[in-house]
């Protein structure tokens, strides 16, 4: 388990020498054939997917990745997907549906690109789709949160059966320097507001999020990868034997359990 | 359009004639209450659009008396010990005399029965948590059960931070019931109002299979001062309003308020009998 505080994890995970979405790619998925374009407006080269075998599984698989060098990194949005990006996502899991292949996601977004161009395009009817969709996607999704999971930009690609964590990776409502500035009016306490937003691995187990951490074996990658691997192919093995109408009941239970109220009075 | 004749209200009616102020959002001038519900809540100075508290919207709506309210003992709570949010709270509830931020139940408009929802920006911006997922969620439930249109009026800060990831699941977990019960067959029109942001844009704002939108009303995902920073640029002045998503294609129609219950009427009628 990690000794970092919360915020240490989210400069961890925002580390340029992090390994970024498509390494992961690489290591986890086997002959892999690259899909791109959402057929409405453009590629965005946010989001790398396709289609290849995870542990001798067909899969498509769909990564957040936030570019190797600068370059990439400029022209992915420092992995802010834009709308195209979701879109691309959606196609890719209609696709996977029709295939009966399941699909596996991989989330590492500090949120959907903020921009004009963004906003213009339906940033926020393109992730709300992918919800709905994704909500009624007849073939098993597994997520696993690589990095940060930041916002509907994150759960965009997460409207899951199964969600894991990396040891280190975190998922959050809001930024912890976004969420700090409107606390405090001081983005400066973001380590503060890491705290106070639970956006850790094992937060996300206890708050029902997800179903699990898996190792970052001390930064060992090919460990790690090995282990991850091991993972997602047990659970999508799992989720294959069950028949469509109870994956999808047990898909909506999954979040329809998630919430902490009180319920009293009158009604 | 409206219920101007005073009605005795028995106790725990949804809707008292209690008197309180509100602050139009756009000249900041205050009003009272009575004096907004006679004018459709448009401001009597400035003339634009004053934010409805999410009871009036259903009052200005629905068949007069046809209103039953749901779930009204879902309470919002502070359940990871979040700075300021266990104020917030008490303060919200004590100023609107709701318990969270969304109202929900069944009326009728002109006579046809519908599922309703109301957001009510007064409470903690109306933000969506846990209280405002359960209780959404369960309206659509309720609506797929007895088989009945939604028809939701919203506006959102977004998701609720104080509540964390929770509060983001609420997005996945309302889109879920959405997604049921539009799978039965059913209509679910959606009322976009100023002003509707974040994860409600991202969520159960653009699940309709109609989505109606009031005029120059605030809807967008990302915060224009966000937006501003990082693209570095002066945005345009309709930027972000009904206007624009008009323009882009992802609302069917800005409609004024005094035609709202006839066309929502219009459009509920169309499809009665339909979906099965």
């Amino acid at each position: 388990m990690s000794t970092l505080t919360p915020y240490e994890r989210l400069k961890t995970v925002r580390s340029p020498a992090r390994p970024n979405g498509e390494k992961y790619v690489r290591a986890l998925f086997s002959d892999c054939v690259e899909l791109c374009g959402d057929r409405r407006f453009a590629e965005d080269p946010a989001i790398v997917s396709g289609i290849g075998y995870i542990d001798g599984i067909a899969v498509t698989y769909i990564a957040v990745d936030r570019g190797e060098d600068i370059e990439a990194r400029m022209k992915k949005h420092f992995g802010c997907p834009m709308p195209e990006g979701y879109r691309k996502a959606l196609r890719l899991m209609k696709q996977a549906e029709k295939f009966r292949r399941p699909v596996v996601c991989l989330v590492d977004t500090m949120g959907a690109f903020c921009g004009a161009d963004g906003e213009e395009r339906g940033q926020g009817q393109a992730i709300a789709e992918n919800l709905f969709e994704m909500m009624g996607l007849k073939t098993p999704i597994v997520s696993v949160i690589i990095g940060e999971g930041g916002s509907g930009g994150a759960l965009a690609l997460a409207a899951a059966d199964r969600v894991y964590m990396l040891e280190n990776a975190v998922y959050s409502v809001i930024s912890p320097d976004g969420c700090a500035s409107i606390l405090w009016r001081d983005a400066g306490r973001a380590h503060d507001a890491a705290e106070c937003l639970h956006i850790t691995a094992e937060d996300m187990v206890k708050l029902g999020i997800a179903e699990g951490v898996v190792s970052e074996h001390g930064g060992d990658f090919d460990l790690l990868c090995g282990e991850l691997q091991k993972t997602v192919a047990r659970e999508l093995r799992a989720l294959s034997k069950l028949p469509t109408e109870k994956l999808l009941a047990a898909r909506y239970a999954r979040f329809r359990r998630i919430g902490v109220y009180e319920e009293g009075g009158d009604r | 359009m409206l219920n101007r004749k005073k009605r005795r209200i028995p106790e725990g009616a949804p809707f008292t004639d209690e008197e309180f102020d509100v602050v139009c959002s756009g000249c900041k001038s205050v009003h009272k209450r009575s004096e907004l519900l006679k004018t459709g809540y448009i401001c009597p100075d400035c003339g634009r659009y004053v934010r409805v508290p999410a009871r009036d919207r259903i009052r200005m709506i629905a068949d007069s008396g046809s209103f039953y309210e749901l779930d009204r003992g879902i309470t919002s709570v502070d359940f990871l010990d979040f700075p300021g949010y266990g104020e917030k709270l008490e303060k919200a509830k004590k100023q609107t005399g709701e318990r969270s931020a969304v109202v929900t139940g069944v009326m009728r408009v002109l006579g046809i029965p519908c599922a309703v929802f109301a957001m009510d920006s007064r409470f903690v911006m109306a933000s969506m948590g846990s209280a405002v997922g359960e209780k959404i969620t369960r309206l659509f439930e309720y609506a797929e059960e007895m088989r009945l249109p939604v028809f939701g009026v919203t506006c959102s800060g977004g998701a609720r931070m104080q509540e964390g990831a929770v509060s983001l699941m609420q997005m996945a977990k309302c889109s879920g019931a959405v997604r049921r019960h539009s799978d039965a067959g059913l209509l679910y029109v959606a009322l976009l109002t100023d002003p509707t942001t974040g994860g409600m844009t991202a969520s159960i704002a653009m699940e309709g299979d109609i989505t109606l939108a009031e005029p120059h009303a605030l809807v967008g995902f990302a915060g224009r001062r966000v937006v501003e920073q990082t693209t570095g640029t002066a945005l345009p002045d309709d930027f972000q309003t009904s206007e624009f998503l008009l323009d882009h294609g992802f609302v069917d129609a800005v409609v004024v308020r005094s035609d709202l219950r006839d066309t929502l009427g219009r459009i509920l009628r169309l499809h009665v009998g339909g979906g099965d």
